[in-house]
Parts: C-alpha cells; structure tokens; sequence
C-alpha cells in the first residue's frame, strides 16, 4: 500500500508538468485548430532559460536562496518563451492561417527541428547538469515526499486556479473562447482574432516555461534534446483527455504520469512509454474523441 | 483615431523610412530571441561544473545581420517586387522577366569562362592565392557552374517542363555512368573515376532516391488517401528489421526476403489500420506517431531478438541475381567473374539502379492504382468521406488497402535500407525520420509524383550538400564545423520553402476522371483529408 502511494506522488508530480505543456497544445488547438509541433521545445527552451538564469543568479549571489531563485528563473523563463513563441507564431503560423490545414503543421515541424539545432548549436550538444537546488525531503507515514515534488504540484494548482480565473471569467478570456467557437463571428463582433491567439500563444508558452523550470529542478539536467519525449507526450495527454479541452488536458497528464510511474513500479521501466502510447490508442478506440472532448458532430 | 492616423503615417512613410522603423523592431526582438542563448554560453569547467561563457560580439554580429537583412528586405526588397509587378504586367513576360533579365548569354559565356580558367588552374590554386583566397575562388567557382547550369536550364524551359518525367528517368539511368566518367576524365584513371563515383552515387544518388521512394510510399497514404501519417518510419523499420533478421539467421537472400519485408509491413498497415478506423484528424496522426514510437521502444527494449540499441550488423550484401556476389572473399566475387579490378563501387552502383527500379516501381504502382477504382475511391475519400460512404465506397477496406499498400513500399525501402547499410539500429527510424518524409510528401505538392521527387532533391541534395562545404572553413575559422548548422538549416528551409509555396512545388494536378479534355486543377481545389 504504502508503496503504492509512493506511486501515486510520484505519478502526481510527473502528470503535472506533462498537464502544464499539454494545456499549451490544447488552447493552440482549439483556437486555431493546429498541431503546434514546437511546443515541446518551447518547453525545453523554457528549461534553459531557467539554467541559464540559475547560473546567472549563482556568479552573483553567494548562497543560494531557492524561493528568490525559483520566481526569477520562472519569471524570465516565461519571458522569454513567450516571445519566442509569440515570434514564431507570427513568423511562421499567421501567413499560413487561411492555407490549407497541413501547411502550419509541416511549418510546426521545422520550427520544431530549428529550434532544437539552434539550442545545439548555441549552447552545445552535451547534457547541462545544475547542483541540486532543493533536497529536502519529508517522510509521512513511510511515504517519501520531497520538497522539489510538493513544489511542483503548488505550483500547478496555484497556475491551474490562476488559469481558469483568466478563460472563465475575464473578457480575455470570453474572447479566446468566442475565437474558437466562431473566428469570423468574433471578428465580426468587434474582437481583435489576431490579438487574441497572439495571447493564447503567449499564453501557452508560459505554461511550458514554468514546466520548463520545475523540470530542471526536479530532474536537474537537461539538454537540447529533451523538448521531444516530453512534448510527445503532453501532446499525447491532451488528445487522451480530448484536445481543446482545458480541464481535459491536465486530467490527460496525470493520467500519463500515474500510468508511466504505476507501470515502472510493477512491471518493467523499459515499456513505460509504450504503456502510455497503448494506453492512448486503447482510450481513442473506444473514445474517439478523448475523455472530456466533445464529439465530433458532422455537418453536410 | 489612433488607429487612422498610424495608418495615414504608414501611408506617407517611405520604404526608407518604414525599413528604418522595421529594422529597429526586429533588432529589439532578435536581441531579445538571442541574449541568453548566443550572448551566454554554458560550459563545463575543469572541475565538471557549468559556467557561463560570455559572446557579447557574436550576439551583436547577429542582431546587426538581423536588422540590415529586415532594412534591405523592408527598404529595397519590397518596393523592387512591386515594381516588378507593374513591369511584368505592363511587358506581359510575367512569369519570366526578372529570370530573362538574370540569365543573359554575356553573363553565361563570363561564367563559362570563369569556370574553364578557374577549373584548369585547379591544382595551383592554392600556389596562386593562397590558401584563404582559393578558397572564396573554389565557391566562386561553384557558383559559376551552378549559374551555368541553371541558364542552360532555363534557356530549354518549355521543351524540359513539357518531358520532365521521361527526362528526369533518362538522367538518373545513366547518372552514374556520368559520374564515373566525369571522374575518370579528371583523376585521369578508371580506377580513381570508381574510386570517386562512391561519395556521388551513395551520398547523393542512393540517399535522395531512397526518401524518394519512401515519400511516394507515404503519398499513396497521405496524397491520395488524405490519412494523415506521423509514423511511417514503423514500416521502414519493419522492412529493415525483416530483412535484418532473417538474412542473418536463416541467410536467405535479398530477393526472397524483399517480398517477405514488403508483405510483413503491409501486414503491420493493416495492424495499424484496424484500430484507427474510426479516428479523424489529428487523433489518427497522434495515434500514428505513437505507432512509430511503439515499434521504435520495442525494437530498443526487445533485446532478446533485436540486440536492442546496439542494433544488428554485418547483415549480408545483395547479390546480382545469385549470379555474382559483391563479397570479395566470394568465388564469384563480381571482379573475378568478369575479370576487371576490384572495387566497391560497383555494389553502390549496383544498388543505385536497384532502389531506381524500386522508386520507379513504386510510382509505376501509384499512377496505375489512380486509375483503378481503389485509388479512385481513396481520392474520393480524401475529398469527403461522407459523400463516398453514401455512394456506396466501403472506407473500411479502402483505407486499410492505402494503409497496407503504403506500408508494404516503406518495408521494400526498409529492407532495401538495411541491406545497403550493412547494419540496422534503432537511431534510423526515429520520429525525425517520418517528419522528414511527411516534408517532402507536402512540399512537393501532395500527391504529385514530380514535386515530391524534386522536394527529395532538393531537401536531402542540399543537406547533404551541406557535409561539402570545406571553404566555409576559410570564411569562418577552422573550427567551423558546417555539419553541425544541417538540421539547423533544415527546419528553417522547410519553414521558409512552406511560407513561399504552401501548396508544394507542383501547384497543379492532373485529375484522374475527367470529362471530354483533361485540364489541369490547380492544387488549391483538392482536399487535404480530415483521416
């Protein structure tokens, strides 16, 4: 029992990071309908932003304080992924807008490639270990909790409940929702569509950046590499739970989280991915449209 | 108001002033982009810890290029490409006019005579300028030829565009034999004209007509059928693995096994099939790239059969037809029996016209199956699945067939892969792979066969291109390594290739059932496929 929630915190805090970079993909997805390929690397962009500020913050001050630490590497980090994802939506998404609905996924691809060789190619091939930031850990009741894991999962509640204040109840956030029920309504209506999936972009990005950072300190390591397995499976969470929908989203990443920490305990470690991939494809046949989607309905 | 009077400023601004203004916003937003990722550098210090490596000049070489490329673009560019319209449609050469005005018979001979001056003073080049100058007169070189090339290409236009298929066959049948004479000619000896033909036939050659085949293989899936594909790789992997596996442990040869891999990855098409039926859209291509990664993860962790990461090698060569072997050890080694020189250049010359027959088998397969009612139904399931549900198209078997037919090419290019290679591992096939394909698939226009052997061409010719470039070092310092900017350039030549032609490189098709004539449709009136 015990060791199975063990599982469980472990599960727990995998799943919400994967739930912060897949709710990236699900608000891309449902204003503008497309696969953003490079989200994975935004969120290791967001990684490396974070160490390269940690080691910033480190040549300055002597001792290390990890709360100023966390909320500066948090803060640049989502800075600075949002204006590079605010860039390549620009750059490479908007001309592509009313073109055909492969042309922005082979575009996504590129960036995605681009962007992985351009952090190869600027800051080195080789993986980028950082000293251990926080390595205390509490026992409750022969659990093992550490800090680094109850960080995480305070930041994401704090983020979620921020999140769901901002599309449900500010008029940004009306407007994100009318954008993807009906663009050319919305426009009609006086709301700015170019405007608002810039925001839902930047949006998206910060997300990844705050995964980005409590990656990097959870893990304490990363490389330029690191953007595809988990972006691949973030992705996975947000079609698991059905693509567009928020709540959907995080539910899809913990899923993915408990399923890779339950799997590496009780069976073997090597096929965790290929039980969260089965998984996925098991769910899809039965639910076609993910957990939370809504179906699909088809007009003639 | 606000609103009015920007616009009434841009209005009145002139392109200098509006690249002045341009420029100031992409440098604040590249300095931005690059700060910490070309301004800092981490590095690992003797003592394994990570430091910080300033580039304070780098960054701002960067951002400098940045501004005065966005400055020219805004300032120059831009206003050259309006008035060019006006000129164009005032002198009706429209589509040709800045191409007549570039390729001009003075510039040509100029180049041919920079390219015969340049080519004969070959060796002494180095004695002559140095070793920094010779190097800018080897690219100045490259260029000429290239410009050369190119006029001659444009000046037989029409008569190219009209038998660019057989035209294009023509040229890769005898590409080698090109090759290995050019060479002969400029080693001065049969032996060094094999010697050299290997870099050109393999790397070049093999390479581009391999993703060939492996785009067509996909296009049947994702051109005519519109299911979109993010896996393909699995089958190419099962063909290679097939291959692999059974050539070393039962020895059967290439040309039983090649069926067995075709059949074994339309079998796994199916298996793929069956539970994606019912998914549309972007579900089917995530469930399709979890596919690949599956088969990927099983063949790393299956260590048992697939000797996991380390992969499988020393997988035997093709023979010609059980008549001549390629092994030199062999009694009838192919040199033996037709009593000439050893060399390795007749296995990669041997398996240059073997994956063209496969290539060409494949798209022979493709335009005939158009024609046929399965690869009409699968055309009119990309179009709208409901409409061929009501008329009666079972899209059950129609999309297992795009699948299975579509898989059983990437098993043939598989096993085609492993046994040129020698050694299969599972770094081959991963997702990059099948993004590459899907690239091409795109980029060459969807289900045109032309524009996706061009965009091959084009997109793996020119990384490969890439590995060549040794005078870069001379511009950029010995330690430039230009392999290292590959992929780099890569996604950004897709990004920008897409920008330029969203709809491919062949923006027109030819429809399969027409009434009375045959038109050409633009590409713009055919669907992509919703899955």
């Amino acid at each position: 029992m015990q060791y199975f929630v063990q599982q469980m915190v472990n599960g727990l805090t995998l799943g919400s990071i994967y739930g912060l970079i897949a709710i990236g993909y699900t608000m891309v997805y449902g204003i503008i309908g497309m696969i953003n390929f490079a989200h994975g690397d935004i969120f290791m962009l967001g990684a490396f932003v974070a160490l390269i500020v940690f080691l910033i913050l480190t040549s300055i001050f002597v001792s290390v304080n990890v709360v100023l630490f966390l909320l500066v590497m948090m803060v640049v980090a989502m800075l600075m992924t949002s204006l590079y994802n605010w860039t390549i939506e620009k750059v490479a998404y908007r001309p592509l807008r009313g073109s055909f609905r492969l042309a922005p996924l082979i575009t996504a691809i590129g960036m995605s490639i681009a962007l992985s060789n351009f952090v190869q190619v600027t800051q080195g091939p080789r993986n980028k270990p950082i000293p251990p930031m926080v390595s205390t850990v509490y026992n409750v009741g022969g659990i093992s909790i550490s800090l680094k894991q109850i960080i995480i999962v305070v930041v994401t509640v704090a983020l979620l409940a921020l999140f769901w204040y901002l599309v449900n109840k500010t008029s940004l956030g009306r407007a994100q929702r009318a954008c993807e029920q009906d663009r050319k309504m919305a426009a009609l209506l006086g709301i700015d569509v170019d405007r608002t999936i810039s925001i839902t972009f930047i949006m998206g990005a910060a997300l990844a950046a705050v995964a980005g950072t409590l990656f990097l300190m959870y893990y304490g390591v990363v490389a330029f590499s690191d953007g595809f397995v988990p972006g691949v499976k973030a992705f996975t969470a947000a079609v698991l739970g059905g693509i567009g929908s928020l709540p959907g989203a995080m539910l899809g990443g913990l899923m993915i989280g408990f399923i890779e920490s339950m799997w590496s305990a009780y069976f073997s470690i090597d096929y965790k991915d290929v039980a969260a991939f089965s998984i996925l494809a098991i769910v899809l046949i039965f639910l076609p449209s993910g957990i939370l989607g809504r179906p699909e309905v088809e007009k003639v | 108001m606000a609103n009015i009077a920007q616009a009434v400023r841009e209005e009145t601004a002139t392109p200098f002033q509006r690249g002045i203004k341009e420029a100031l916003y992409a440098g604040a937003i590249s300095f931005g982009l690059f700060f910490l990722f070309i301004g800092l550098r981490t590095d690992q210090n003797i003592r394994n810890e990570l430091i910080l490596v300033p580039r304070w000049g780098l960054l701002a070489i960067v951002v400098a290029l940045v501004m005065a490329g966005r400055f020219l673009y805004v300032a120059y560019g831009q206003p050259f490409m309006a008035r060019q319209n006006i000129v164009d449609a005032a002198s009706g050469l429209l589509p040709d006019s800045v191409a007549t005005r570039f390729f001009r018979l003075p510039y040509f001979i100029a180049a041919l005579a920079i390219v015969a001056v340049l080519l004969v003073l070959a060796g002494s080049l180095d004695g002559i300028f140095g070793p920094h100058l010779a190097g800018y007169m080897r690219f100045l070189r490259a260029l000429a030829i290239i410009y050369a090339l190119a006029s001659v290409l444009f000046y037989f236009r029409a008569f190219i565009q009209q038998h660019f298929s057989a035209l294009g066959i023509g040229v890769l049948a005898v590409y080698p034999v090109i090759v290995v004479l050019g060479l002969t000619l400029y080693t001065g000896s049969l032996a060094g004209g094999f010697q050299g033909s290997l870099k050109w036939v393999d790397n070049f050659g093999i390479q581009i007509l391999i993703y060939v085949m492996l785009a067509w293989g996909l296009n049947i899936v994702v051109g005519l059928a519109g299911l979109l594909d993010l896996g393909y790789v699995a089958f190419y992997a099962v063909g290679a693995y097939a291959y692999a596996l059974l050539a070393t442990h039962l020895g059967w040869s290439f040309w039983i096994l090649l069926p067995v891999a075709g059949c074994m990855a339309a079998f796994w098409g199916v298996m793929l099939g069956f539970p994606v039926l019912r998914l549309r859209g972007d579900y089917l291509a995530i469930v399709t790239l979890a596919f690949g990664e599956i088969i990927r993860l099983v063949l790393i962790n299956w260590r048992e059969v697939t000797n996991g990461a380390a992969g499988i090698s020393g997988i035997p060569k093709v023979s010609f037809f059980g008549l001549m072997s390629f092994n030199v050890s062999d009694p009838n080694y192919i040199a033996k029996v037709l009593g000439i020189a050893q060399s390795g250049a007749y296995y990669k010359i041997f398996l240059y016209y073997l994956i063209l027959a496969l290539a060409l088998l494949t798209a022979f397969v493709t335009i005939r199956l158009r024609r046929m009612p399965v690869g009409r139904a699968w055309e009119a399931l990309r179009e709208d699945e409901i409409a061929c549900r009501s008329l009666g198209i079972n899209t059950t078997t129609t999309k297992l067939t795009a699948f299975a037919t579509g898989a059983m090419f990437g098993g043939f290019a598989g096993s085609f892969f492993a046994a040129r290679q020698g050694f299969v591992s599972p770094e081959s096939f991963v997702f990059l792979e099948s993004a590459i394909i899907l690239a091409i698939v795109v980029l060459g226009g969807m289900g045109s066969l032309v524009g996706i052997a061009v965009a091959a061409a084009v997109m793996i010719g020119g990384t490969e291109i890439l590995r060549e470039l040794e005078f870069l070092k001379v511009v950029f310092g010995p330690d430039f390594t230009p392999e290292l900017y590959r992929m780099l350039l890569f996604g950004m030549a897709m990004v920008i290739v897409m920008l330029w032609k969203p709809r491919g490189f062949v923006g027109s098709r030819e429809p399969t059932a027409f009434l009375h004539e045959r038109k050409a449709v633009s590409s713009s009136f055919t669907k992509e496929g919703h899955g």
